[in-house]
C-alpha cells in the first residue's frame, strides 16, 4: 500500500512543518487585531531559533531553550511596540528593521555555533493506544512532539478569547476604532503592547521549535522566509485563528508536495507553487474584503493619537 | 438650597491652549441640574474643546471643574464616567464591525473575569430601551444601522453606564428632520427622568426649540448665558457672530434654460460592491442651482464621483451639453469645464503639503502658460497665485507656504479659485460650506450665486437643508440611490423634504 504511506507521511510532515507557521500566524493575528502591523516576524523567529539552540546547547534542556526563545521573541517585539505605539513611528519601516536586525544579529552571534550538535532535543512522542488508529494514528499520534499539540490546543483557545470574551471585544475595538476604545476608558497603548508582546512570544517559540525540535541545528538565516509566509497567512486567515490553522497546514502540505512531485514536474516550478498559491489566495481575499465587512482591522498600522478624529 | 442654584456642573476659568491658538480663554459655565443647556457658537469657538475637557479627553491648562459641588480632576473618560458624565460625539464613537451589545459593554466590567454574561446584558439593554422608548436589536452590527439608530446606541450606551450628565456634540448633523424631532422627544424624556443635558450646536433653530438656557461662546470666551425664553434667533446670531447677520441671500430669478447635464438611468456601485445609485435620471439647466438633499450615504457621494469621472458606472448615460461623457476620464471631463468642489476638501480637494500657488494650478499645470513640455513656468504660476489670492480674498502669509497650515475657510477658497477660474459650464459642489464660519460661508454662497448668474449649471449636494433651501432653485431628494422627486418653487417645504429624505416618494401635490 505505497500510496497510503505516501499520504500519511505527507500529512504527518505537513503537521510538523505547519506548526511554526501556525504559531507565528496566531501571534500576528493578535498583534494585527489590536491594530499593530508587525513585519518583524522573521526577525523574532530567527532570534527565537538562535536563543533556543544556544540555551539548549548550554543547559542540555530543550524545554528551557523553548522558554528562552519565547521570552527573547517577546522582548524583541517590544522594540517594535515601543517605536510604533509609544513613538508612533511608521510601522512598516519599524517592522522591517526588526526583521533585518534579527537576521543580522543572529548571524553575527551565531557564527561559532554552526554545525554544533545538540546534546538533547524535544522528544518525539508516541501516544498509545491512539497511534494504532488507521491513518489518523500515524499522522497525529506518532512522531509528533508536545509543541505541535500545544499549538493545536492554542487555536480554539485564542479563537474563543478573541470572539467570545470581553478581552477579545477590547482587542478588536482597539484595532477597529481606537478613539472609541479610548473614549470608553480603555488604555489603547497597553492593549496594543500586550498584543504585540503575545505576537513576539509566539514567533519566538516558533523559531525555537525550528532549531531544537523540527530540525535540531543552527544555520544562519534558517527561518528562510517563514516569517513572510506568516504575514501572508495572517491576511489569508481573515484575522481568525481557525482559518489561520487551515491556511498554515494547507501551505505546509503544498510545500511538502513540491518535494514529493519533483520527479514528475520541474522542481523550480514546484518550489514556486506554495508562494504562487499564497498570491492567488491574497487576490481573492482582498476582492472579498470589499464586499463583506470582514477585512483588515480598520485601524491596522495607524498610530493612535488622542484628539485626532 | 433652592433648585435654581443646584448646579450639576460648574466650570471655573477654564483655559486651554493649542499651538498657536487659545481654544478656551477663561471660561466660566454653570449647568443646572435637570436642564437642557445649549452651548452655541461658530466653528472654532471652543465648544467641543470645552466639552472634551469635561469628558477627560483633554486636560485644561488652567481652571477647575466642579461636579455636584465637588472639585474633581477629570484626567480621562474613565474618571468622567465614574462621575456619571457621558458624551455622545459628533462622529459616533462606535466600532462598526461589532454588534450593538458589544459596543455597549465595551470597556465595562460585566460578568465574571473575562467572560461576559450576554443574557444579562441583553436583558438590561432591553429594560433601558423600553424605559426610554428606544428600539434596538442588540445583536445587529453597527454598520448595518442608519445614523439615527447609531445615535440611539450611543445614548443607550451612556444610559447603560448610569450617566446623569449627558453631553451631546452637534447631535443633529447626521439626522433627517423627523429623526431630529424624535431625538428632541427622547432628550425631553431623559430630562424628565432626572438627567442633565449639555447640547452643543451652531444651529439657532435647535437652540430655540430644545433648550432651557443657552450659553454663547465666541473665540474661546463666554459672551452670554441667557434663559432661552428671554431671547430670540436674531439676538443669538448677533452674539454668536459679533455683528448683524443677513439671513436672506439676494437671488435673481432663473434666466437661461438650456440643458447642460442629462443623466439617464444611472446605476453605480459603492466601494463594497453594493448598489449605491439605482436608476437615477435628472437634468440640470444653465443658470440654475439644483440642490440634492438626503441623509448621507444615500448615493450622493457616488453620484458626485461618477459625474466627475472618479468612479465607473455600471449602467446609464451621461450627457454634458449634448456630448456623451459616460465613459470619459476625470481629465477629459475637467477639460469640458466641469468644476468639482469635493466633500472632503483636505483629502480630495488639495495636496496639503504643496504650496498655495501649486494647489491653485493642480487642474491646469499641464497647459501653457504654466508649463512648457516637462518644465513648469514658475513666473506664470506665481502671477496666477497672486491674482487668485486677491480675487478670492485668500488669507495666507505667502503664496509659497504649504496649504495644510491654512484654515478650512481659506482652503475652501483655494479650491473655489482653482475650480471656478475656468468659467465652468457645470459646478458640482458637495457640502461647500461644511465646517466653515459664517464669514467664509457667506463668501462661498455668494460665489456660487454669481456663477449661477453667469449661466453655469450648479449641482449643490448638501446635508444642510437651510443651505439647500436658501440657494437652490429646484431640490431633488435622494434616498436609497433613487430620487424621491424634485421640488420646485412653492412646493419646497421643509417637512415635505424631511419625509422624502426618509423614503416617501413625492407625486405632485399629494404625498
Amino acid at each position: 500500500m505505497g500510496w497510503e504511506n505516501w499520504i500519511i507521511s505527507t500529512f504527518s510532515r505537513s503537521l510538523a512543518y505547519g506548526t511554526p507557521l501556525l504559531l507565528g500566524t496566531l501571534g500576528e493575528i493578535y498583534s494585527e487585531r489590536s491594530g499593530v502591523l508587525n513585519l518583524g516576524v522573521e526577525g523574532m523567529m530567527i532570534m527565537g531559533a538562535y536563543s533556543a539552540f544556544t540555551t539548549t546547547y548550554m543547559t542540555k534542556n530543550p524545554w528551557f531553550g523553548i522558554l528562552v526563545a519565547g521570552i527573547i521573541g517577546g522582548i524583541f517585539s517590544l522594540i517594535h511596540a515601543f517605536t510604533s505605539i509609544t513613538l508612533k513611528a511608521n510601522q512598516t519601516v519599524s517592522g522591517l528593521s526588526l526583521t533585518m536586525l534579527g537576521l543580522g544579529l543572529s548571524g553575527v552571534l551565531g557564527k561559532g555555533w554552526e554545525g554544533k550538535p545538540l546534546p538533547s532535543t524535544i522528544p518525539k512522542m508516541i501516544i498509545t493506544p491512539l497511534n494504532s488508529l488507521p491513518v489518523l494514528g500515524p499522522i497525529f499520534f506518532q512522531g509528533q512532539n508536545l509543541i505541535v499539540y500545544f499549538t493545536l490546543i492554542l487555536v480554539p483557545i485564542l479563537w474563543y478569547i478573541l470572539f467570545r470574551t470581553r478581552i477579545g471585544i477590547t482587542i478588536r475595538a482597539v484595532g477597529e476604532s481606537p478613539a472609541t476604545a479610548d473614549s470608553q476608558g480603555i488604555n489603547v497603548a497597553r492593549v496594543r503592547y500586550v498584543c504585540v508582546f503575545i505576537g513576539g512570544i509566539l514567533a519566538g517559540t516558533a523559531g525555537g521549535y525550528l532549531s531544537v525540535a523540527y530540525r535540531p541545528a543552527w544555520t544562519e538565516g534558517m527561518t528562510a522566509g517563514m516569517g513572510w509566509i506568516v504575514i501572508a497567512l495572517t491576511i489569508f486567515s481573515f484575522w481568525n485563528p481557525i482559518n489561520g490553522m487551515l491556511g498554515a497546514f494547507l501551505f505546509a502540505a503544498l510545500y511538502h508536495l513540491s518535494f514529493r512531485l519533483q520527479s514528475y514536474i520541474s522542481p523550480e516550478l514546484l518550489k514556486a507553487m506554495p508562494y504562487a498559491m499564497a498570491i492567488i489566495v491574497l487576490i481573492f481575499v482582498s476582492r472579498g474584503n470589499l464586499q463583506k465587512r470582514v477585512g483588515a482591522p480598520a485601524a491596522l498600522s495607524l498610530p493612535y493619537m488622542r484628539g485626532e478624529d | 438650597m433652592n433648585k435654581a442654584e443646584d448646579y450639576a456642573i460648574e466650570l471655573r476659568r477654564i483655559v486651554k491652549r493649542f499651538p498657536g491658538v487659545i481654544a478656551n480663554n477663561g471660561i466660566d459655565l454653570k449647568i443646572r441640574r435637570g436642564e437642557i443647556h445649549c452651548l452655541l457658537g461658530e466653528n472654532g469657538a471652543g465648544k467641543t474643546t470645552l466639552m472634551r475637557i469635561l469628558y477627560g479627553l483633554y486636560q485644561p491648562d488652567q481652571g477647575e471643574i466642579l461636579v455636584n459641588n465637588q472639585k474633581i480632576n477629570i484626567s480621562s473618560p474613565r474618571i468622567a464616567l465614574q462621575h456619571h458624565i457621558g458624551m455622545v460625539h459628533q462622529h459616533f464613537k462606535l466600532v462598526p464591525t461589532l454588534s450593538v451589545e458589544e459596543n455597549i459593554i465595551l470597556g465595562l466590567d460585566e460578568g465574571t473575569g473575562p467572560f461576559t454574561n450576554f443574557r444579562k446584558v441583553r436583558k438590561r439593554i432591553s429594560l433601558i430601551a423600553n424605559q426610554y422608548g428606544l428600539s434596538l436589536d442588540p445583536r445587529t452590527k453597527i454598520w448595518q444601522l442608519a445614523g439615527g439608530k447609531q445615535q440611539q446606541v450611543e445614548i443607550l450606551k451612556a444610559l447603560y453606564r448610569e450617566v446623569e450628565i449627558l453631553i451631546m456634540d452637534e447631535p443633529t448633523s447626521v439626522l433627517t428632520p423627523q429623526e431630529v424631532e424624535k431625538l428632541f422627544t427622547t432628550l425631553r424624556f431623559l430630562v424628565k427622568n432626572g438627567l442633565t443635558i449639555i447640547f452643543i450646536t451652531h444651529k439657532l433653530d435647535e437652540v430655540m426649540k430644545v433648550s432651557d438656557r443657552v450659553t454663547v461662546l465666541r473665540k474661546g470666551k463666554v459672551i452670554a448665558t441667557i434663559p432661552t425664553q428671554e431671547t430670540d434667533k436674531e439676538t443669538l446670531a448677533r452674539l454668536m457672530v459679533g455683528r448683524e447677520v443677513i439671513f436672506c441671500l439676494k437671488k435673481n430669478p432663473v434666466k437661461k434654460k438650456e440643458k447642460i447635464l442629462e443623466v439617464k438611468d444611472l446605476h453605480v456601485l459603492n466601494d463594497r460592491g453594493l448598489p449605491a445609485v439605482c436608476g437615477l435620471s435628472f437634468e440640470l439647466y444653465g443658470g440654475e442651482i439644483l440642490g440634492i438633499a438626503g441623509v448621507s450615504g444615500n448615493g450622493q457621494n457616488e453620484l458626485a464621483e461618477v459625474l466627475t469621472g472618479l468612479r465607473k458606472l455600471i449602467k446609464g448615460e451621461i450627457y454634458l451639453d449634448g456630448q456623451d461623457i459616460t465613459h470619459c476620464s476625470t481629465r477629459e471631463i475637467n477639460k469640458l469645464k466641469v468644476a468639482h468642489i469635493p466633500a472632503e476638501r483636505i483629502r480630495v480637494g488639495i495636496v496639503p503639503t504643496l504650496s498655495v500657488s501649486e494647489n491653485l494650478i493642480l487642474n491646469k499645470y499641464f497647459y501653457s502658460p504654466f508649463s512648457r513640455g516637462e518644465f513648469l513656468n514658475y513666473k506664470a504660476i506665481k502671477e496666477n497665485a497672486q491674482a487668485m489670492i486677491s480675487e478670492y480674498q485668500i488669507l495666507t502669509p505667502h503664496y509659497q507656504i504649504p496649504v495644510r497650515i491654512l484654515s478650512g475657510g481659506n482652503i475652501q477658497k483655494i479650491i473655489l479659485a482653482r475650480e471656478l477660474s475656468c468659467d465652468p459650464r457645470m459646478i458640482i459642489a458637495m457640502h461647500p460650506t461644511y465646517g466653515l464660519d459664517i464669514g467664509a460661508t457667506e463668501q462661498v454662497r455668494q460665489t456660487l450665486l454669481s456663477q449661477r448668474e453667469k449661466g453655469a449649471g450648479i449641482l449643490l449636494i448638501s446635508e444642510d437643508l437651510e443651505e439647500i433651501i436658501s440657494l437652490a432653485d429646484r431640490i431633488m431628494v435622494m434616498f436609497g440611490g433613487k430620487t424621491m422627486g424634485i421640488l420646485e418653487g412653492e412646493n419646497i417645504d421643509l417637512e415635505r423634504i424631511g419625509l422624502m429624505m426618509a423614503g416617501t416618494k413625492y407625486r405632485g401635490e399629494k404625498m
